[in-house]
């Protein structure tokens, strides 16, 4: 993960430093990636023709647990960020280790509440219900992953002392990636979990 | 000419020294504990959420209350956690437009398909 | 001209690649290549690529119309001509047009802003070699089939692929995921280029190089890439659709459980529409820097160039029901689409106005580049006229799935954007091969190009209204369609004889073309202060821009009239050897890397493994993963893109 300072944010004709710009591109995209599934899920809401249907499947308390659960990651990201700014290593290394953990917990989270559905006889290819809502969470849960992947990354490279103060733009772009996976699960989870169809759709 | 020197004489910041000296001018970036305050204030707001869902209001009651708690979650990370708020202005404006873009093209597509939006 | 020996790299993996590195850092042999992350190396790449696949999808036309040249034409039978004909659309779109704008945005980007190199160089060496995967990957598909007893293995849904024709249902056999695969590997190219163009031109300006002193190409750049920084996720989205519903058996676009095949439409032309503008607005943006030098004059109303360019850019994703207008949206939708789409024609009339008005009382020289460049202006106008027919909705209803339709992205697609990046060819080779194409060829090569284009595409326009119907492998006699369709054959083998012609003229410039020099056209614009070839490096010192036109600036001021005045030595003003010049000695460039190779092995092997055989895509996982942890860790030895 090093990357030579000489690609300082000064040397360039905005100011701005080229990862960071790089890496408010790659979200701005995400947005349409994720607006086009969400779109999906939304078009296809009232429309499954046969059940299960999610006011049946969704278990609300639980999810409120795994969102809460990405929140305070956001939360410990935004702090390992700050304790590495202030040149805190330490510290930087616990709160990553502890984002790390909670996105870990919101897959499992995820994971099991997948196989429960699939107990209850929603797959893929059951009805539309099955379809957007398994690819839609599905592919966040992946973004989560990456995410976890490269949190622990940077905790690996850190054991190596390579992660300094000066070094703090990484984070901060694994912060930002992390903060954005946490703002798509919000809307999905009004979107999705809270705004459901009317009871017993079609 | 280098780019430093460039900048310079068009009076704007051209190293860290330069930067630092106009920094001191500027908004003192959040610390650890106001982002744990926001921590705190993004938990109350998902458990009003959940409060809400249970209480039994009308659809269109739930809708728009949903809708603005998940709003108000989204911006305080948005602009708070992601730094937006702080950071420099063409990350907001991209951001921003990538957002209402995907949010207008999929809201007519839905139109015309006839779907729901809520 | 020694650049620093880069130092050592510490990783393991990167040891064990130490000869290979060696060879690779030393400017020539089959590994300098393969490492490179040159952007003028990966634009020589982009576009030899992009010509191979012009003339695979030249040949796959060349079948069309020998199969349609008569009716009941038996060249072909139903079932390849399918084939044949959705693999012409998606070649000629996806890996000609878009890897051609693609090859001239890295030869002549960092050039035109006075950079070193892109923002990110390994990132661009990684969309060349995943382009490479995925049009090789679709290509492949051909020989999947029973290729002995005629079977092709090539999607046959059209270069769009409609659902529910896309559905394993009506497409068994795996044509169709072929060309989903395909193109999401193709997209992952295409997108991390638009993040690469969009950093590099806000970021890696000269001093001085305000963002409305850029070259109108740098602009057009600009607005290509953020429309692909938008667009290329909606079909990603899509083409994860289509894939989750032939693999896994989902349901998005299945009317049994419910599913809605215009959602698939709707996704298509959500990314459709903007992508015909990622076709058009490079080529406009080459035209609009070849008129103003053949015309020894500024492109006029720049300012309005520019902002007709953004304002395309924003209109182009207010349009795309115009694609749909006969599905059955309703009046609301239709008219609403309608009236968008007669709009966006506004921006797009402004600049044909600006380009006359650049040549109009200029000092006009008609060497090959600026011949087809005007071409482009007359064809496009044709081809954009044709469009304004279609915009109005009762008239699309006549002409939608005809061969008029053809007849106008035929114009605007290849009377456009083909005839724009020959001009940049001949304009933009001599400068990375030092040498000038021969002109008197290029003019042969244009006039039949024009003739043969116009031969062929022309009569489409009648056929169509005549009532020929798109993508039919035969026709029956009594339609009164014929002579037509014997016309636009004899002109597509006129076309097949300009191309060869121009083969001709390559072969030829390269090994005896005469030398060009610096600036071969009295050009304008900065990459024509440079030596042909340029050094790897490209400046020696990184200038500083003073005006738009810079180099102009520096040859030439005017005299009482406004007529310019040529400069002593203004040409040589801080180039060259006297002005201490010394080789680009301590510049440090980015060093060569193998992992943007290895990363993009991966996607191909992924999407093969997802096909055939679901152990292939843990391989490919494995080689994307590696790819990427080695690009991660790497120690960047020099990074300075644009750094004095």
């Amino acid at each position: 993960m090093s990357q030579a300072a000489a690609t300082g944010h000064l040397e360039t004709s905005t100011g701005l430093d080229n990862r960071k710009l790089l890496m408010w591109l790659f979200l701005s995209s995400e947005c349409l990636f994720f607006g086009s599934l969400i779109a999906a899920y939304l078009l296809y809401r009232d429309s499954s023709v046969t059940g299960p249907y999610p006011d049946e499947l969704f278990d609300i308390p639980f999810t409120s647990v795994s969102a809460f659960q990405l929140l305070v990651s956001s939360v410990t990201m935004v702090l390992a960020l700050a304790a590495i700014q202030r040149g805190n290593v330490r510290a930087m290394q616990i709160w990553l280790l502890a984002t790390a953990l909670l996105g870990l917990l919101f897959v499992s989270g995820q994971a099991y509440e997948f196989t429960q559905f699939y107990r209850e006889g929603l797959t893929l290819e059951t009805n539309l219900f099955g379809t957007t809502f398994f690819v839609l969470t599905g592919f966040h849960g992946a973004h989560v992953t990456v995410g976890i992947l490269i949190l622990m990354s940077l905790f690996a490279v850190s054991l190596q002392g390579r992660i300094q103060k000066k070094d703090s733009l990484n984070v901060e772009l694994a912060g930002l990636y992390w903060h954005f996976v946490d703002i798509v699960w919000i809307v999905i989870f009004t979107l999705v979990y809270l705004i459901q169809p009317g009871a017993g759709s079609n | 000419m280098t780019l430093a020197e460039y900048r310079r004489r068009r009076g704007e910041p051209a190293d860290a020294d330069d930067q630092i000296a106009g920094d001191a001018h500027t908004e003192k970036h959040p610390g650890a504990l106001e982002y744990a305050q926001i921590g705190l204030i993004l938990g109350v707001i998902t458990a009003i959420e959940v409060g809400v869902y249970y209480v039994g209001l009308s659809q269109t009651a739930l809708v728009i209350a949903l809708l603005a708690f998940s709003t108000s979650k989204f911006t305080l990370v948005v602009l708070w956690f992601m730094h937006l708020k702080f950071d420099a202005r063409l990350f907001s404006t991209m951001f921003v437009l990538a957002f209402l873009l995907a949010l207008s093209i999929f809201a007519v597509a839905l139109a015309t398909l006839g779907g729901k939006l809520v | 001209m020694a650049t620093e020996w880069p130092q050592p790299r510490k990783q393991g993996l990167a040891d064990a690649l130490g000869w290979a590195r060696r060879m690779a850092d030393q400017h020539y042999g089959i590994w300098s290549w393969i490492a490179t992350v040159d952007h003028k190396r990966i634009g020589i790449m982009y576009g030899v690529t992009a010509f191979l696949f012009f003339l695979a999808g030249g040949m796959e036309a060349l079948i069309i119309r020998l199969q349609l040249a008569v009716p009941d034409g038996n060249i072909v039978n139903a079932d390849q001509y399918n084939r044949i004909l959705t693999m012409h659309g998606t070649t000629m779109v996806f890996l000609v047009i878009m890897p051609l704008s693609a090859a001239f945005f890295n030869l002549m980007i960092p050039l035109m802003i006075g950079a070193r190199d892109v923002a990110f160089p390994r990132l661009n060496a990684f969309s060349y070699w995943v382009f490479l995967g995925g049009g090789i990957f679709m290509n492949a598909s051909f020989f999947t089939g029973d290729v002995f007893s005629g079977e092709l293995g090539a999607p046959d849904c059209g270069w769009f692929c409609y659902s529910t024709l896309s559905s394993k249902a009506f497409s068994p056999g795996h044509g169709v995921d072929f060309w989903a695969l395909g193109l999401q590997i193709l997209g992952i190219a295409s997108l991390a280029s638009g993040f690469n163009f969009v950093v590099t031109i806000l970021n890696l300006r000269a001093p001085g190089m305000t963002l409305f002193r850029m070259p109108l190409f740098v602009w057009m750049t600009l607005v290509t890439s953020f429309l692909l920084i938008f667009a290329m996720p909606v079909i990603a989205v899509a083409l994860f659709e289509l894939l989750f519903d032939r693999l896994f058996d989902a349901n998005f676009f299945n009317p049994d459980k419910g599913g809605n095949p215009l959602l698939w439409q709707h996704m298509f032309w959500l990314f459709g529409h903007p992508e015909v503008y990622i076709l058009i607005l490079p080529a406009m943006g080459i035209v609009s820097e070849i008129l103003p030098t053949f015309s020894r004059k500024p492109l006029f109303g720049y300012p309005f160039v520019v902002f007709s360019g953004i304002a395309i850019g924003f209109m182009s994703w207010g349009v795309w029901v115009h694609h749909m207008y006969t599905t059955g949206l309703g009046t609301a939708a239709n008219a609403a689409f309608g009236i968008s789409t007669i709009l966006i024609g506004v921006p797009t009339g402004v600049k044909v106005f600006n380009w006359m008005a650049t040549m109009w009382g200029g000092s006009i020289s008609l060497k090959a580049p600026m011949m087809f460049a005007v071409g482009f202006v007359a064809m496009f106008t044709i081809g954009g006229l044709s469009g304004v027919t279609h915009s109005v909705v009762p008239s699309d209803y006549q002409q939608q799935d005809t061969y008029y339709i053809v007849a106008h992205f035929h114009y605007v697609l290849f009377g456009g954007s083909i005839f724009a990046l020959f001009a940049g060819i001949y304009y933009w080779l001599p400068k990375f091969t030092g040498r000038l194409l021969n002109d008197t060829v290029g003019q042969i090569q244009f006039w039949l190009m024009l003739i043969g284009f116009n031969l062929t595409f022309f009569p489409m326009h009648m056929s169509g209204m005549l009532g020929m119907p798109r993508r039919i492998s035969t026709y029956s006699g009594d339609q009164g369609w014929d002579l037509w369709n014997l016309l636009s054959t004899i002109g597509a083998f006129t076309i097949a004889a300009a191309i060869l012609i121009f083969i001709i003229n390559v072969i030829y410039s390269l090994r005896r073309g005469q030398a060009a020099g610096h600036d071969p056209w009295d050009g304008r614009t900065l990459e024509w202060t440079i030596p042909s070839p340029p050094p790897h490096y490209n400046f020696e010192r990184i200038p500083t821009v003073h005006a738009r036109d810079p180099f102009w600036h520096e040859k030439y001021t005017e005299d009482a009239a406004g007529r310019p005045i040529p400069v002593i030595a203004g040409a040589a003003n801080g180039h060259g050897e006297e002005n201490g010049d010394h080789g680009g000695h301590g510049i440090h460039m980015p060093s060569p890397s193998y992992f943007p190779l290895i990363a993009a092995l991966g996607f191909p092997i992924i999407a093969t493994g997802l096909i055939y055989d679901y152990a292939l895509v843990a391989v490919g996982a494995a080689l994307l993963f590696v790819g990427i942890y080695g690009w991660a860790l790497e120690p960047v030895t020099e990074e300075e893109a644009g750094h004095a």
